[in-house]
């Protein structure tokens, strides 16, 4: 070793000052020398522009590298892995004053241990990684925050092709001195676009074609708003479920810092705070926030005279309950389920006691079934109708009439415990199944309930009183025929 | 009725979106628009959030529904034909500026778009089709774009829409056969897993291709993903876990999200009033998470769980089996396969990776595992080092409660 070089790493402090704050290829170039001139870790300052030196320093000021000797001629090139590279390449965008002094160490070290990376538990080489990922994710919330905003020039419109008058600009704020490492995410990303990012580190400008690299800029140079900002807050917040609020979740990857350049953070107080009340009126708005289902037919003979959970119930008629045998032994495990109580029904307080039910009364005799052996009631408990003069005429329920209703109708059926179903007609069978079915296909089969029982679906017999002729004929033998199926069914069942 | 406007078309069918868990974005074929004349956009990879919501969900992309109008009538779905709710309908090009207008903006990542069913499912997917085919084909959009596709619609639709989106999805909405049919009869399960199979076998097709050609036609890069409704009916986690093992298994899929059934408005009375605890949703994620990354099988998370078919709310799952089986552990850190360290609770598959390489070269002591871990206390029980072995803490009756994490108060408002 020369005298000189044994002077080095002997005694002399080092500064190098830098040239730009994340010139990477720099501080390759001198620590690639100051490893071959062979001086330590210890020795060396490196300063960042506009930072000041160590006290202790000898040479430094004009000029990073000029005051120290030339390697030795037969110094070999200093050893490191390309996995180092990659990391302190990252972690040289670190806004951390000491991360150039961290990276001459490791790279100190690599010399004699090459395998020093691989200890994770080594506390410069935790703190290079630690250094790695806070840029990382600096770069990542980069490219996920930097929200554009349009500027158009006063050109007129005809006078230029869109693109060429449109220019969005950008201002954001990052931790670390990424954004000249980003400029090729914008770059791929939004190619065929004129806009600038400003930052207070710096600036970048595209215009399609080639990058300009600009002096910090400040907020004020931004522009405000932008016509989309609206539409873009009107989705956040409505694709936003007030049921599932988790702040910290959100607050974990969307910190505060950041809020005041996302237009749609704005947004945030209002919405956490009334999300418990919104998710209230979704669950108010079905509805259906029933208490306890009652236990006996009269428990809920008696409530549904005070259900007003639809328009019906809301009406000037009254709710009608199913009837069936007054002894239990009496009854031959038939449910027969219609549409809705009409006009006599709701004045008479009972189910089939008008036209349809007297219709129904000699089909069921034909068929050798005991009505009073059956359990009968409705789909829908209250009547539903318009008023015309002195007359109430008849409607069909809405299929949410009918849902929200079900929820009598089986409670009806946990108490009845029928082992048949005969619904009569489209509401009545909706009501079983919750969908909409058609009869003719639905007709004359058996469909297994989820408790056993068996569903059978048929027409409504006021159905048969709006045919006449030959229409009515044919209606009326298929009802005949589908109530003949359900009382020999009935049969079989009971011996079973 | 007056005309809508687009902002009042997008709250409507944004909200309507709101549901769906899925938003990633990740790990579809790399893209981008340097040096095309008029291309937006590109994909790199790795998915990026944009923003996120206060429910904690990220927003990665657009999501939206084409139409909220639908002819199905399915329970748990505020868009259900019977539901009361406010519809609205976009046309394919609102979509598309839409999606141009935010992706320039720098908001968001690509679309997510799905739909309730108008006149005939051939005609809504062939909608939802034209949106992607205008955004590819008339904006050279190199941005990312999912197609829930609708499994009754005709094959060659679903195929066209592979060919354009990065990924497809088919729902399975509910783990049982039973409780689609009970709460989504419009839907059949063979269908929905039928549409599955003609997926799987394009993107098998589409990556053989591309190794012989190499302009062959890229098929849904970022594969097809499924969710499915949790705690709208009796299905267990036991239940839910099986159908997605089979599901992964059987169709090679992506990514199987699972969604807390939250309550909707104008709910049908077939569902449940009160939402399940979210927290077992993220329980379902982990047990995911247990099957993809760790090497678990269904079956062994299965015995994870409760006498009730459903995993513990209060600890997560590799604790759960853990703890059913002491007799595994403990492990010694240095010598232990990689395969059982991944069992150990709270070591991750990070730490794992870096203690077999830190073990080539020294021993590791129980305060360097504490260094590549989140918390030294959790995995203390499980394994020993040469200066730590648990003795007879893996027997004690009470270590579940001393695992558990402590009941806390929840703060509304943490920064």
């Amino acid at each position: 070793m020369t005298a000189m070089a044994n002077d080095l790493t002997q005694g002399a402090y080092y500064s190098i000052e830098m040239p730009a704050p994340d010139d990477f290829a720099f501080w390759r170039e001198q620590a690639r020398r100051l490893v071959q001139c062979g001086v330590p870790p210890d020795k060396v300052a490196w300063v960042e522009p506009g930072g000041s030196g160590d006290l202790f320093s000898q040479s430094q000021l004009g000029g990073g590298g000029a005051n120290l000797p030339d390697p030795p001629q037969n110094a070999s090139q200093p050893r490191a892995s390309k996995r180092f590279l990659q990391l302190a390449g990252n972690a040289a965008l670190h806004s951390d004053p000491d991360r150039f002094a961290l990276l001459y160490r490791l790279l100190w070290r690599l010399q004699s241990q090459p395998r020093t990376l691989d200890d994770k538990t080594d506390a410069d080489v935790r703190k290079l990684l630690d250094l790695d990922k806070a840029v990382r994710r600096d770069s990542h919330k980069m490219h996920a925050f930097v929200r554009f905003r349009l500027i158009e020039d006063d050109m007129p419109r005809e006078a230029a092709v869109q693109d060429e008058v449109e220019h969005y600009v950008a201002w954001f704020e990052p931790d670390h001195h990424i954004l000249r490492a980003n400029a090729g995410f914008f770059m791929r990303r939004f190619a065929n676009m004129k806009w600038s990012i400003l930052t207070p580190r710096g600036t970048l400008h595209w215009d399609g074609e080639t990058m300009h690299e600009g002096p910090p800029a400040e907020r004020s140079d931004a522009p405000e708003g932008d016509p989309v900002e609206d539409l873009w807050r009107s989705y956040y917040a409505n694709i936003f479920n007030p049921a599932r609020l988790k702040v910290g979740a959100m607050m974990s990857e969307m910190p505060k810092k950041y809020w005041k350049n996302l237009p749609e953070a704005s947004l945030i107080p209002e919405l956490i705070a009334g999300a418990q009340s919104r998710e209230s009126t979704m669950v108010a708005a079905g509805a259906l926030e029933f208490e306890e289902r009652p236990q006996t037919l009269p428990a809920i003979d008696q409530a549904i005279h005070g259900c007003a959970k639809c328009p019906i119930g809301q009406l000037e008629n009254r709710a009608v309950m199913g009837e069936g045998p007054d002894q239990a032994e009496n009854f031959s495990g038939l449910m027969i389920v219609g549409e809705q109580p009409g006009d006599q029904e709701d004045l008479g307080g009972r189910p089939f006691i008008g036209p349809a039910g007297q219709l129904l009364d000699v089909h069921l005799q034909k068929a050798g079934i005991d009505r009073a052996t059956a359990y009968v009631t409705n789909a829908v408990k209250h009547f539903k109708y318009v008023q015309r003069g002195k007359r109430r005429i008849h409607q069909s329920p809405g299929a949410k009439e009918i849902d929200t209703c079900r929820w009598w109708l089986e409670a009806e059926r946990e108490v009845v415990k029928p082992k048949l179903v005969l619904a009569m007609g489209a509401s009545a069978a909706r009501s079983m199944l919750g969908r909409t079915v058609s009869i003719t296909r639905a007709r004359g089969e058996a469909v297994t309930l989820d408790d056993g029982s068996e569903l059978w679906i048929t027409a409504h017999p006021s159905y048969l009183l709006r045919l006449d002729g030959d229409a009515r004929m044919k209606q009326a033998a298929l009802f005949d025929a589908d109530l003949a199926a359900v009382a020999e069914r009935l049969r079989e069942l009971a011996n079973a | 009725m007056a005309q809508q406007t687009i902002l009042q078309k997008l709250e409507i069918l944004a909200d309507a979106a709101k549901y769906d868990a899925s938003c990633a974005s990740s790990g579809t074929a790399k893209k981008n628009s340097l040096g095309s004349s008029k291309g937006i956009g590109s994909t790199e990879g790795m998915g990026i959030c944009h923003a996120y919501a206060p429910d904690g969900r990220c927003i990665s992309l657009l999501k939206l529904l084409l139409t909220n109008h639908c002819i199905f009538d399915c329970h748990y779905c505020v868009n259900r034909k019977s539901s009361n709710t406010p519809r609205a309908r976009f046309t394919p090009q609102e979509v598309v500026d839409l999606t141009l207008n935010f992706y320039r903006r720098n908001y968001i990542e690509g679309l997510f778009l799905s739909s309730g069913i108008i006149k005939t499912s051939n005609h809504t997917m062939e909608q939802m089709v034209e949106v992607a085919r205008i955004l590819r084909e008339e904006h050279d959009f190199r941005g990312y774009i999912h197609l829930k596709t609708i499994p009754e619609a005709d094959p060659q639709l679903v195929h066209q829409a592979g060919l354009y989106a990065d990924r497809v999805s088919i729902n399975v909405e509910l783990p049982t056969d039973s409780g689609l049919t009970r709460l989504a009869p419009d839907k059949d399960a063979r269908q929905i897993e039928g549409a599955m199979k003609g997926v799987k076998s394009s993107i098998v097709e589409a990556t053989d291709a591309r190794k012989r050609f190499k302009h062959a036609p890229r098929f849904a890069p970022a594969g097809q993903s499924t969710q499915m409704i949790v705690g709208a009916d009796a299905a267990t986690d036991a239940d839910i876990v099986g159908k997605a093992s089979r599901l992964y298994d059987g169709y090679s899929l992506r990514r199987v999200y699972y969604s807390a059934f939250s309550p909707i408005p104008d709910a049908s009375a077939v569902l449940p009033l009160k939402r399940p605890p979210l927290i077992r949703e993220h329980r379902l994620y982990q047990s995911d998470w247990l099957m993809r990354f760790y090497g678990y099988k269904a079956g062994e998370v299965m015995q994870a769980t409760g006498a009730d078919g459903n995993l513990p709310l209060d600890i997560d799952p590799k604790l759960a089996w853990a703890l059913k089986f002491r007799g595994e552990f403990p492990l010694d850190v240095n010598r232990a396969p990689k395969d059982r360290l991944l069992r150990v609770p709270g070591l991750g598959v990070k730490a794992v990776n870096q203690i077999l390489v830190a073990r080539r070269y020294k021993t590791l002591r129980l305060e360097d595992v504490g260094k590549l871990t989140v918390s030294i206390a959790k995995v203390r029980p499980f394994i020993c080092t040469p200066d730590w072995r648990p003795t007879q803490l893996t027997d004690r009756a009470d270590l579940r409660a001393l695992l558990a994490p402590k009941e806390e108060q929840l703060e509304l408002f943490a920064a």
